[in-house]
């Protein structure tokens, strides 16, 4: 369980994450998309206590995670793979936390293999480490203490296709288990395609959030016509409300075969009718993506997304 | 129930999930992380190895009588008092030139016994050294200063400020390390000190003030030290060791970690 109630945090003059809320159940994947400069490391440090909110409380397992006694043993975390001693052999890196937090050093090995790192891998020194080789480093580190709750900022950055796939399926069986996961990422289809619940930031600010289901079935449809006064005219006598798309078609708020028999009616020839599942979303997270220094004021889009029930 | 007993004993004591890290336990983590990267293993090595030829060096150089505990004493010490603080330094700084503080202190969010653990650690491996050059110099002393009059008088005191020495200055690197966060700086500052603050005491006006902030505590390696030398010692630890250790303190409890 991650509670995140209304985090606040200037750095710099400038206010990076604005009353940032959400909530992680236990047995849920929660993804965290969002540009680069989102806001989304600065919430996670927040939430492990290596940064203080300026306002709002975050909690882990019912508590400040400063309040864990072992945070290691209820908590796995990756901030940044590439946070390691250099210096330091890959198991010796994990063997200084395992005695940290008190689990046996057989567990080490038996993370190594799990994350398909090899006994040639585990003696050589993580400044050796390709990014791909840190980051199941870095994940075998945020599964040693047996945590019930995994905090990962871009654990899929420097995995290749096989990885990823690995990744995903070794945090579905964690979450099923009755685990809780919050992981980020800058990429949107990452996140599609392993998280239940998906908080996106954006700006510093929680732009949308919801189950996958609840965000991608924003329900439209993306609908195009030769005669696109008379389409809609033909919608509105129909009783449906319809908004400019980017390529001089409309969006409707209603299925496709309303939007069809509307156009019957008023006798429009359609040239395009598609389904625009998701489109919303997406095109939220790429205005925020292409755009992340000025953000376009995005308030109706807010009501509209993050309206969401938990 | 017996097949509970039977459960063999892991190697390792395990931690229950609300059990807190105990200081003995992190000490041993600090102690552990000072000697297993390549900089680290270097360093011991080179304490050691450095040592061991000074002893020899000093005991060729000059008559028997060049060789009593004090000579010998002042020379030896150095390899360890120069090179232990470094490891001290880079304890502290590693966690955030090599930003393995957002683990550590992930695991150990109350950053003030991180920093305690980090203390004891340098104590204890100061303690070692110690005993490693103690034995290294008596046997120098034993070999090249046989037949010389007093060549073994007041050991027991030069013992004791051989002590001071090498653990203050172990506390020292870590107070540098801890006040700058940054290895470089903190390794440069902490050999340009003693340097500069020498040249800054030559001047008339600090004349009176400079033995009373001496980074190299006067003469504590070479005689015993008398009343006022202590005092002169405690006052130059207080500039040189317990501010710079306050404001690492003051640094690492309240600043944000952004390594």
């Amino acid at each position: 369980m991650i509670e995140s109630e209304g985090l606040t945090k200037q750095l710099g003059g400038r206010t990076v994450v604005s009353d940032v809320s959400f909530t992680c159940e236990p047995g849920t994947v929660t993804g965290f998309p969002g540009p680069n400069g989102a806001g989304k490391t600065t919430t996670m440090r927040m939430l492990c206590g290596l940064a203080e909110p300026d306002a709002g409380e975050a909690r882990v397992l019912g508590s400040r995670y400063r309040d864990l006694p072992n945070p290691g043993r209820r908590v796995g975390i990756l901030l940044d793979a590439s946070a390691q001693h250099a210096g330091r052999r890959g198991r010796e890196a994990l063997a200084v936390s395992a005695q940290t937090m008190g689990v046996g050093e057989e567990r080490v090995d038996s993370l190594l293999e799990l994350v398909g790192l090899d006994a040639t891998a585990a003696r050589r020194r993580v400044g050796k480490y390709s990014l791909g080789m840190r980051q199941r480093l870095g994940l075998a580190h945020a599964l040693l203490g047996e945590p019930q709750v995994l905090i990962l900022d871009e654990p899929a950055n420097g995995l290749d296709p096989e990885g990823m796939r690995w990744m995903r399926v070794l945090l579905r069986d964690f979450a099923d288990r009755g685990g809780t996961v919050l992981l980020s990422s800058h990429l949107l289809t990452e996140v599609e395609a392993i998280a239940d619940r998906i908080v996106i930031i954006g700006g510093g600010r929680v732009r949308a959030q919801g189950t996958g289901a609840e965000l991608l079935n924003v329900t439209g449809t993306s609908v195009r016509a030769q005669d696109v006064q008379g389409l809609r005219r033909a919608l509105a006598s129909a009783g449906l409300t319809a908004s400019p798309a980017d390529d001089d078609g409309l969006l409707v708020d209603a299925e496709p075969e309303a939007v069809a028999r509307a156009a019957m009616a008023g006798g429009v020839v359609l040239s395009r009718l598609t389904p625009s599942e998701g489109a919303g979303l997406e095109r939220l997270f790429f205005e925020l993506t292409t755009e992340p220094t000025a953000l376009p004021d995005m308030n109706s889009t807010d009501l509209e997304l993050t309206g969401a029930p938990a | 129930m017996s097949t509970a007993l039977a459960v063999p004993r892991p190697a390792t004591p395990s931690l229950s999930p609300t059990a807190r890290p105990g200081l003995g336990r992190l000490t041993r983590v600090e102690l552990r992380k000072m000697a297993d990267t390549r900089a680290g293993f270097w360093l011991m090595a080179a304490v050691v190895a450095l040592t061991a030829i000074t002893v020899v060096a000093r005991a060729l150089i000059g008559d028997a009588a060049d060789h009593d505990l004090g000579s010998m004493m002042d020379v030896v010490l150095l390899p360890a008092a120069g090179l232990l603080p470094v490891a001290g330094i880079l304890l502290v700084t590693s966690e955030w030139s090599q930003r393995t503080g957002l683990i550590t202190f992930t695991l150990v969010p109350v950053r003030s016994r991180v920093l305690a653990a980090k203390l004891l650690a340098g104590l204890v491996l100061s303690l070692a050294a110690l005993v490693v050059c103690l034995v290294t110099i008596a046997a120098g002393v034993l070999l090249a200063a046989q037949g010389v009059d007093g060549a073994w008088s007041s050991s027991g005191a030069m013992a004791g400020q051989a002590a001071v020495f090498l653990t203050t200055s172990m506390v020292t690197g870590i107070a540098f390390g801890a006040a700058m966060l940054a290895s470089a700086p903190a390794i440069v500052v902490y050999f340009t000190l003693p340097g500069i603050w020498t040249a800054l005491a030559s001047l008339p006006f600090l004349e009176n003030v400079a033995p009373w902030a001496d980074p190299a505590l006067g003469p504590i390696t070479g005689e015993v030290l008398s009343a006022t030398q202590w005092a002169q010692a405690g006052t130059a630890l207080a500039l040189w060791m317990l501010l710079p250790l306050l404001i690492g303190v003051w640094r690492i409890t309240k600043r944000e970690v952004t390594a």
